[in-house]
Order: C-alpha cells, then sequence, then structure tokens
C-alpha cells in the first residue's frame, strides 16, 4: 500500500510522493509506479551532496522497461544511465540519449522530503 | 498523390549481375555513399548463397561453413530499396530495351553493373570428366570434390599456381594424399622466380605434398591401383582417385558476347578508366572486365573498380581505374609466400639482391632500379615478415638505404625496419578498400581511439586481414606521436589497464570500488565499463558474495540480479547441474517450478536447462523452490565457470577409458563461482572420440588409458578456435593442479572481458611460454597461483542461498517499489506448446510517440 502526498509549493509544481527513502538503493536504481508511468528512481548519495533523478523506465531501443535496472556512471562528467539491454547511456540530468540523441527520455524534477521520495508533476 | 511517393517515382533502377566479393563491395559502397537516395538495387546470383569469402575459400575443409564465410551482414540486403536475387541467373541482357532477362521475367535498368566474376579454366583434355574434371571456385565446386574424396585416397591439382595450391590445401584437410601438377617448370610461375619456387617447392614436399613440375596432362584413363590415369608426354603418368583442375580463369563475359558489347583481345568486358563498358549504361568490374586488354584476378583491384564504380554512381568524383598493384602476401598451406612489384627483374638495367637459407628452405629476393635508388619488386618465400616494409618501398618510392641488402637478410638485433613514421600520408596502408596512412591519421584525429574502433571507421584491414599489422604499428605509433601512449585505460574513470588494477587491488588489499576510485581513479562515481570490470576483479580476489551492498551497484544487472535479462526485461534462470548429470527427481522438480511459473523451458549447449520469462518479483520464490530441491546457482548471468559438459564416459560407454563424469563433476564443484574476466567453459570426454566436444572449451580434458590430456585455450561461438594440447598423461591430482594455475594465470593476466583463446593468442611466447610458466613454474608463482585458488574455493557460497536468507537483499527483487504485481507491459503468447514474449505486431497496439516537454 503506498501513501499519496500532495502538496503545493512556491512554483506551483505539484509532488507526489512515490516510495519512502529506504525503497531507494544507493548508486543505483528501483522503479515506482506514477499514474501508469514507469519511473526509474537513482539514488546517489555523493559526497557532494545527495542526488535522486527520476527517469522514464522504457528503454525505447528494446521497448521494454528495464533502465531502472542499468548502471549508473559519469560519461565526461556527466551522470549517465546505461541501458542494460543494448548499453546506450542517458544522461539522468535530461533523458538526452548520448549515442542516438533522437532518443530522449522524459525526466521528472525529484526531492526527498524527510523520508519520503517526491516527483514534482507540471 | 504525396511527396514521398513522387519521390519513389522518380527513383532509377540499378541492377548488379553477380554477387561475389567485388559485386557485394560494390553494393556495399553504393549503400554506404547514400545511393539509394536515387536508385533502387536489384542483385542478381547465380548461386544460392549470398556474397562470401572466397579468398578463404579452402577454410571451409576446416571448419568454416558457408555461414562463417559470407561477407558483410545480412542487413545489407534487407535495406529497403535493395533487393537480393538468390539462385537466379541472368539469361540475357536487351541493351535495346535495357532490360535484363532472367527465368523470373525482364527487369528494366537505368543503369547496369556487371561484377559475374570468372569461371576456372579447364584445358581440352581427353577422358576428363566427372571426378577427374573438378574445380574449384564455388562452394558448390567444395561441396563436390568432398563428394568426391570421400572414398578417395589420392587427389591431384592440375595447376600449381596460388589458386591450385589453395586447392592442394583443400585435398590436404580432407585427408587425401595430395600432388600438385604444373606445367611450367616451377610453382607460381607468375609471382616467383625460379629459386623462389624452388624453395616453395622444397618446403610444400616436406609438407608431404607432391609436386610435379613441367609435365602436361596429355590424356585421363581410368587407372589401375588408384581411379583415373594422368598420361602425360613420354611413358610418364600419375595416378589418383580424382583431379582438380586449377589452371588458371576465364572472365565470365557471356552476358557481354550475347549482347554485343565490345571485349578485351583475351576476353572479358572492355572497360575503360572509369569502368564503363562500351554501352554508357553498362559498367563492369573485378574478374570479368578487361582494362587495357588486362584481367585482374585478385581482389583488391576489383574492390577498386567498385568503389569507382559506386562513387560515380552516386555522383561524387571518382578516382579512375589506371591498372592495380598486383602485390600479393599468402599463407599457401601454411608457407608464407610473397610478391611485390617486379618480381622478376623485368625493368631494363634491374639488379637483385638474393638470400636463400637452404636449410629452411627460404629465399628472398630484392629488386633494384639500375641506379639503385629505388625499391622495384620483391619475391619472398618462407618468411613473410619482410613484405610490410619492402611492400612500401616500392609502392611509395622511398629511398633505399645504402645497403639495401639488409632489407632481406636475417633480422639481427639492429632490425632495419622501415619505421612506419618513413611512410608518406599518401602511402596505402589498407589496399583491399583503399586505405592510405593519410586517412588513419585523420580518423585517430577525429577521435578515434582504439584500434576496433579504427577498423570500424576506415574499414581498413577488414578486406584479407593483410595488413593488420601494418594497422597496428601505424595506430599505436600516430597515438604516440600525439603525445597519448598507446591509451590502454580501462575507461575515463581508470588509467590503468585490468592487469593493472588487478594487480593494485591484490597487493593494496583493496575490497571495494570506493576505494580503488579514491585511490586510483578519476571522479566519484565511475561507469558502466569500469564498475563491472571492478566487481569482477573483486570477486576475483576476495570471492566475497556479490549481493553485498558495496557490491551490488557494480554489477551488470545480469550479476545483480543473478539471472540472465531477457529482450523483454523478463529474466532466464539456469540452476547448476554439474556436469549435466541430473537425477529424475531433480528434473520432475525442475519441470514442476516451469510448470508453476509458466517458464519456456530450453536445453543449453552447456548440458544444463534454462527456464525464460520471469519477472523480477518471481525470482526469489523460484529460487527458494530450486533450492528446496536441492539446487544450486548456476552463474549463467556472471563472467565465471559455466559448466564442465561431460560424456558419460568408462561408466556405460563400451569405448570410455576413464569416469569423464566423475572428473567433470569434480572439476565443477571446485571452479564453480570463480570469477574471471570473461565467462570460462571445461568439457571432458571419456575417450578420444571427444564426444563432450573438449576441444572447443577454455580447458578440455579427455582420457587416455594413462590418465588425462589437457587442453587449453579453445572456444566455440563467433570465432572458434582448438584449444591446444597442453599436457599428455596427466594423474588426477597434476590435471587439478595445472587447470588451477592455468586459471588464475588468466585471471591475473588477461584483459576486461579477453576469452582465453583470445589471450592466449596475445601471450607473447606463445604457448611455449604458458607451458614454462604452468608446468616449469618459471616465474615461480605455481604456489601462488594454487593458494589464491583455493581461497575462491574455500569462500565458495551458492549467491542464491545467501540471497534468500537476507531481507534486505530481497528487497532488491522488486518490479516496482510502489506496488507488488509485475510489468503488465510484458505480454507472451503461445507457441510449440510454451510461452515466449509477443512480438510488437501481436500486441496490436499503436506506439504512442509521447510528447517532451
Amino acid at each position: 500500500m503506498n501513501t499519496l502526498t500532495l502538496e503545493r509549493t512556491r512554483n506551483a509544481v505539484e509532488w507526489k510522493t512515490l516510495c519512502q527513502r529506504t525503497d531507494l538503493v544507493a548508486d543505483s536504481g528501483v522503479v515506482a509506479w506514477l499514474d501508469g508511468a514507469q519511473v526509474a528512481l537513482f539514488h546517489l548519495p555523493l559526497s557532494g551532496g545527495e542526488q535522486v533523478f527520476a527517469i522514464d523506465n522504457r528503454d525505447p531501443k528494446s521497448g521494454a522497461n528495464v533502465i531502472g535496472r542499468g548502471i549508473v556512471g559519469t560519461l565526461k562528467g556527466e551522470l549517465v544511465i546505461a541501458s542494460p539491454l543494448y548499453k546506450q547511456h542517458f544522461r539522468l540530468a535530461d533523458g538526452v540519449c548520448i549515442e542516438y540523441p533522437e532518443q530522449r527520455l522524459r525526466v521528472w524534477p525529484v526531492r526527498l522530503n524527510g523520508d519520503r521520495v517526491e516527483v514534482g508533476l507540471g | 498523390m504525396n511527396s514521398y511517393s513522387a519521390t519513389s517515382d522518380t527513383l532509377q533502377t540499378l541492377v548488379v549481375i553477380g554477387n561475389g566479393m567485388v559485386g557485394h563491395h560494390c553494393v556495399e559502397q553504393l549503400v554506404e555513399r547514400g545511393a539509394l537516395a536515387h536508385y533502387q538495387i536489384h542483385v542478381f546470383s547465380e548461386e544460392p548463397q549470398r556474397a562470401y569469402d572466397r579468398v578463404h575459400l579452402s577454410e571451409y575443409f576446416s571448419g568454416r561453413d558457408a555461414q562463417a564465410l559470407a561477407l558483410g551482414d545480412i542487413a545489407l540486403y534487407q535495406t529497403p530499396g535493395v533487393t537480393l536475387h538468390l539462385g537466379r541467373a541472368v539469361l540475357e541482357i536487351d541493351r535495346a530495351r535495357r532490360e535484363v532477362v532472367s527465368d523470373a521475367g525482364r527487369l528494366a535498368y537505368d543503369k547496369l553493373v556487371l561484377a559475374t566474376g570468372s569461371f576456372p579454366f579447364v584445358p581440352p583434355i581427353e577422358g576428363a570428366e566427372g571426378d577427374s574434371r573438378l574445380v574449384y571456385r564455388t562452394l558448390g565446386d567444395l561441396d563436390r570434390i568432398r563428394d568426391a574424396a570421400k572414398n578417395a585416397r589420392r587427389g591431384v591439382v592440375v595447376g600449381g599456381g596460388l589458386l591450385g595450391l589453395e586447392a592442394a590445401n583443400a585435398l590436404k584437410s580432407l585427408g587425401l594424399e595430395a600432388h600438385v601438377v604444373e606445367f611450367a617448370p616451377r610453382l607460381m610461375p607468375v609471382q616467383l622466380d625460379e629459386q623462389g619456387g624452388q624453395a616453395l617447392k622444397d618446403r610444400i614436399e616436406a609438407l608431404g605434398v607432391s609436386v610435379h613440375l613441367s609435365r602436361g596432362t596429355q590424356s585421363i584413363s581410368a587407372g589401375s591401383e588408384y581411379r583415373y590415369r594422368m598420361n602425360f608426354a613420354g611413358e610418364d603418368f600419375l595416378e589418383t582417385d580424382l583431379i582438380v583442375f586449377s589452371a588458371g580463369i576465364r572472365p565470365q563475359d557471356a552476358l557481354a558476347r550475347q549482347s554485343g558489347l565490345e571485349l578485351g583481345p583475351r576476353g572479358g568486358v572492355a572497360i575503360d578508366s572509369q569502368c564503363v563498358s562500351s554501352d554508357p549504361h553498362i559498367y563492369a568490374i573485378g574478374e570479368c572486365a578487361a582494362w587495357n586488354g588486362g584481367i585482374f584476378g585478385l581482389v583488391a583491384p576489383g574492390y577498386q573498380m567498385a568503389r569507382a564504380v559506386a562513387t560515380q554512381l552516386c555522383g561524387e568524383d571518382s578516382e579512375p581505374f589506371m591498372g592495380a598493384d598486383m602485390s600479393t602476401k599468402l599463407k599457401l598451406l601454411g608457407v608464407d609466400v610473397g610478391s611485390i612489384g617486379d618480381a622478376h627483374g623485368a625493368t631494363p638495367g634491374a639488379r637483385s639482391y638474393r638470400f636463400i637459407d637452404e636449410s629452411s628452405a627460404s629465399y628472398r629476393r630484392l629488386v633494384v632500379s639500375a641506379d639503385g635508388k629505388r625499391a622495384l619488386g620483391a619475391v619472398l618465400v618462407g618468411d613473410n615478415s619482410y613484405y610490410d616494409t619492402l611492400l612500401q618501398y616500392v609502392s611509395n618510392g622511398i629511398d633505399l638505404p645504402a645497403d639495401p641488402a639488409g632489407l632481406i637478410l636475417p633480422l639481427g638485433e639492429a632490425a632495419p625496419a622501415l619505421g612506419v613514421d618513413a611512410l608518406p600520408a599518401t602511402a596505402t596502408v589498407c589496399s583491399c578498400h583503399n586505405v592510405s596512412k593519410g586517412a588513419i591519421c585523420s580518423a585517430i584525429d577525429g577521435g578515434c581511439s582504439e584500434l576496433s574502433e579504427l577498423k570500424a571507421c576506415t574499414r581498413a584491414a577488414t578486406g584479407c586481414g593483410g595488413c593488420a599489422a601494418l594497422l597496428k604499428q601505424v595506430f599505436e605509433h600516430e597515438l604516440s606521436a600525439r603525445g597519448v601512449t598507446v591509451d590502454k585505460s580501462l575507461c575515463e574513470h581508470f588509467a590503468h589497464t585490468r592487469q593493472e588494477l588487478y594487480a593494485i587491488v591484490r597487493v593494496e588489499r583493496i575490497e571495494s570500488f570506493d576505494a580503488l576510485l579514491a585511490r586510483h581513479g578519476k571522479g566519484h562515481v565511475g561507469c558502466d565499463i569500469c564498475k563491472p570490470a571492478v566487481g569482477s576483479i573483486l570477486a576475483s580476489c576476495w570471492n566475497q558474495p556479490i549481493m553485498d551492498p558495496a557490491l551490488v551497484p557494480l554489477q551488470d544487472t545480469n550479476d545483480t540480479f543473478m539471472a540472465n535479462m531477457q529482450k523483454n526485461g523478463t529474466y532466464s534462470i539456469i540452476p547448476r547441474i554439474a556436469g549435466g548429470e541430473i537425477t529424475p527427481d531433480k528434473l520432475i522438480a525442475l519441470g514442476a517450478v516451469a510448470k508453476k511459473y509458466e517458464l519456456y523451458t530450453k536445453i543449453t549447449g552447456g548440458q544444463r536447462i534454462d527456464l525464460f520469462g520471469a519477472q523480477l518479483h518471481q525470482l526469489p520464490q523460484i529460487w527458494s523452490e530450486l533450492v528446496d530441491a536441492g539446487f544450486e546457482t548456476g552463474h549463467g548471468y556472471g563472467k565465471s565457470l559455466r559448466t564442465v559438459k561431460s560424456c558419460v564416459g568408462s561408466t556405460w560407454c563400451r569405448y570410455g577409458v576413464q569416469d569423464s563424469v566423475g572428473m567433470a563433476l569434480v572439476l565443477e564443484n571446485r571452479y564453480k563461482g570463480v570469477r574471471a574476466p570473461h565467462k570460462f567453459k571445461l568439457a571432458v570426454s571419456g575417450c578420444t572420440r571427444e564426444c563432450a566436444e573438449a576441444q572447443s572449451k577454455d580447458i578440455g580434458v579427455i582420457a587416455t588409458d594413462k590418465g588425462w590430456n589437457l587442453y587449453v585455450a579453445g572456444n566455440g561461438g563467433m570465432r572458434p578456435r582448438h584449444a591446444e594440447l597442453f599436457a599428455t598423461d596427466l594423474d588426477d591430482a597434476t590435471l587439478i593442479r595445472y587447470i588451477d594455475r592455468f586459471l588464475m594465470f588468466y585471471i591475473r593476466t588477461a584483459d576486461r572481458l579477453q576469452r582465453t583463446s583470445v589471450w592466449r593468442e596475445s601471450l607473447e611466447g606463445g604457448l611455449d611460454y604458458l607451458k614454462a610458466v604452468i608446468i616449469d613454474d618459471s616465474l615461480g608463482l605455481a604456489a601462488e597461483l594454487e593458494a589464491q585458488m583455493q581461497l575462491l574455493i574455500d569462500r565458495y557460497q551458492c549467491e542464491w542461498a545467501n540471497a534468500l536468507q537476507d531481507p534486505e537483499k530481497l528487497k532488491r527483487f522488486r518490479t516496482f517499489v510502489n506496488d507488488a504485481g509485475g510489468d503488465p507491459a510484458i505480454r507472451f503468447v503461445e507457441e510449440r506448446g510454451q510461452r515466449r514474449p509477443a512480438r510488437a505486431g501481436e500486441l496490436h497496439l499503436i506506439p504512442v510517440a509521447e510528447e517532451l516537454n
């Protein structure tokens, strides 16, 4: 059973709770539902500051929902996720594929609010 | 009418007749250069197979099948706009109506390319028919030779040229006693001079092939000892069971004759330097074309012509065809033979340097100009390591050194090899694909930083492959000239090779990725190259459970979830079935689990059972049932031991001499879970009949009546390699000791994702070196290697059993963290009584392109 919390922010972004912080796996990904969309959540508890990214779970090349099971890394300094099937890389910041720039994954803003992992809509 | 069909109406039709190496290259070049924007291409092939590598035809008998010989990617002929008509001969060209006629009807063309190649010339000899009139050109010919060889003891090749010697090699590999009959007084009369021919003859005869020179076959009659008798001039004769003619080629110009195209003086479609025939709509390329009256019977000039035509048809500036370098470098029956430029010293005033070594039957000749400044040609027999340098001197007109003889003398300590920096930018490195040193340099400047990338981008060394060594030298030299020490870095985070990282991990006793990255790497994240590589090194050194939280993010999804991800995101499960031995109860248990979870079930090549179609969240339930039934993980997902295949051996088989299943179980249980640079496989055969196919494995063990023979570094798959005999008649303890050492030495020194076969080929010193290290302990490492292996074995545990006991670890096996269900997008359909992933067309869904904001 998951709890959905709605909250208004200054920027009128609607934040929706997807899961708890304890559901995340350090330096790796998990997948959560968001209104019928599959969102891959990557947790990077880096020394420079903790970060969480939310990106579409569907790999456009295979059509399979597997992005959340890829390996997180950096390429030329940018954080990327490598698809586990054909190994193409997507930038976590904006979802653009490094090898095939026409493939772009949807990304969502994410924040940790206490123990809640929240994704911004709108 | 929309604009798309308007465009397609304006497409012209281009017909290519012939799908040999040259015709194929032409299509490849056309598609690459964008010809499909202007033409729809129809390719007709008389042969039932698509283009294959005729240069390496004799490998058809040593294990390469038609599929492995096929050229390029089949996808080329599946490109929309390209149609390949296999097994369909063009019968006629109607030039007036511009149509080609085949038994499928007429097809109009705008442009036509003839690439019909050549056919073998068989001299008219009385009595030559059936098995006494075989030829050697197509796969069909080879099948006929193989059939004829079935009940034969001896085979003769008529013709001692390049193809004839290849054919003799083919007969030899079919197990026949091979003879070569040549009309001229020496072998390879076109390429070699007298001494060169003699040296080649000596070497070939030493290999058991008999050579008969200055013999013209007058007639063929029935033999007394063998099937046929070849009668030469005088009383001379030779008996044989089959005869292969390889006495030269003739251009296949029948269509040109039929349609009235102009021919060369000795046949062939006459072409100008644009490869255009006497009909401006028709081109001819390769061995069917006659340029300046001459036919070019090598693949490189054919490729040159193919490129000239492709560039013209695409509206690019094309380089005219102005003749070709007929230099060749070959390995005939395992003997190096090279011929460069004016090999016979026919240029007026030419002088020669010769080196003759009668003890090893080696011969080298260098032909220089009258003034001694330029190299004109060369002949090499026995050692082609001189070829690249000599070819560069000849083809690029490089000034000879003061003492040119040094170029062909045995390489002493101060080898006078021509440094690759001496090559001008115009020097051709790869003549098959016409790649110059300049083109290689600009590819490197354009960012090619790996040899494989360079090959893919320039295509250099992807034709005959003869320039591979030179290409590597140029590549490494150019990189270091750019201040890059040849970059063997694992990735952008570690400026170390895998071997170096392994040593660092071991010496500094590093047990985590973060520690290694902090001390020796860059950044603080890593990537999908270094993380799994380091994960594997850590496992190879310390063998900690891969599900430990610090190790989990390092692994590929397969290692993370201890199953193999398939194309639709589901996993397959392979429990260990050591040695392929399984009790009926366990087999039933496997079946029950598969049935309960509706898993697609297939037997693997490694004598195991693969269960497909499990979703992430189902894996723990499935495995808890499997573990309860007594199964362990099979590491089908890991870069680790897969299986030890075995035959039933002496326990059941009347031929078996040792208990191969027993030994397979010992080995599989010993090495299971050992992580290595890549996966590795073993097999144990109970006798020399080799039913377990041990010689195609990384480690193969074959029983003898005195013990075990050990083979190493074999491989199946894409690049098959026979394992090499490493040690013979070993007792059980010695066998295991050698395998321990071999595996650990491989784990220590191989590159990332390098199988034992490639690793072994990259070892300087080759098999002898490996034997010295493993058997004679030349590096004093043996005890250490054995101790390290023992540590890995002692720390083994079944990863699945381990994970199932830890709720924290099981938390990862959720398809969704906010829902207990599975992924509804995974759909199956039934086929042959089992489930398989539904294809896009079977879903009746229209993919929705989501708009991104």
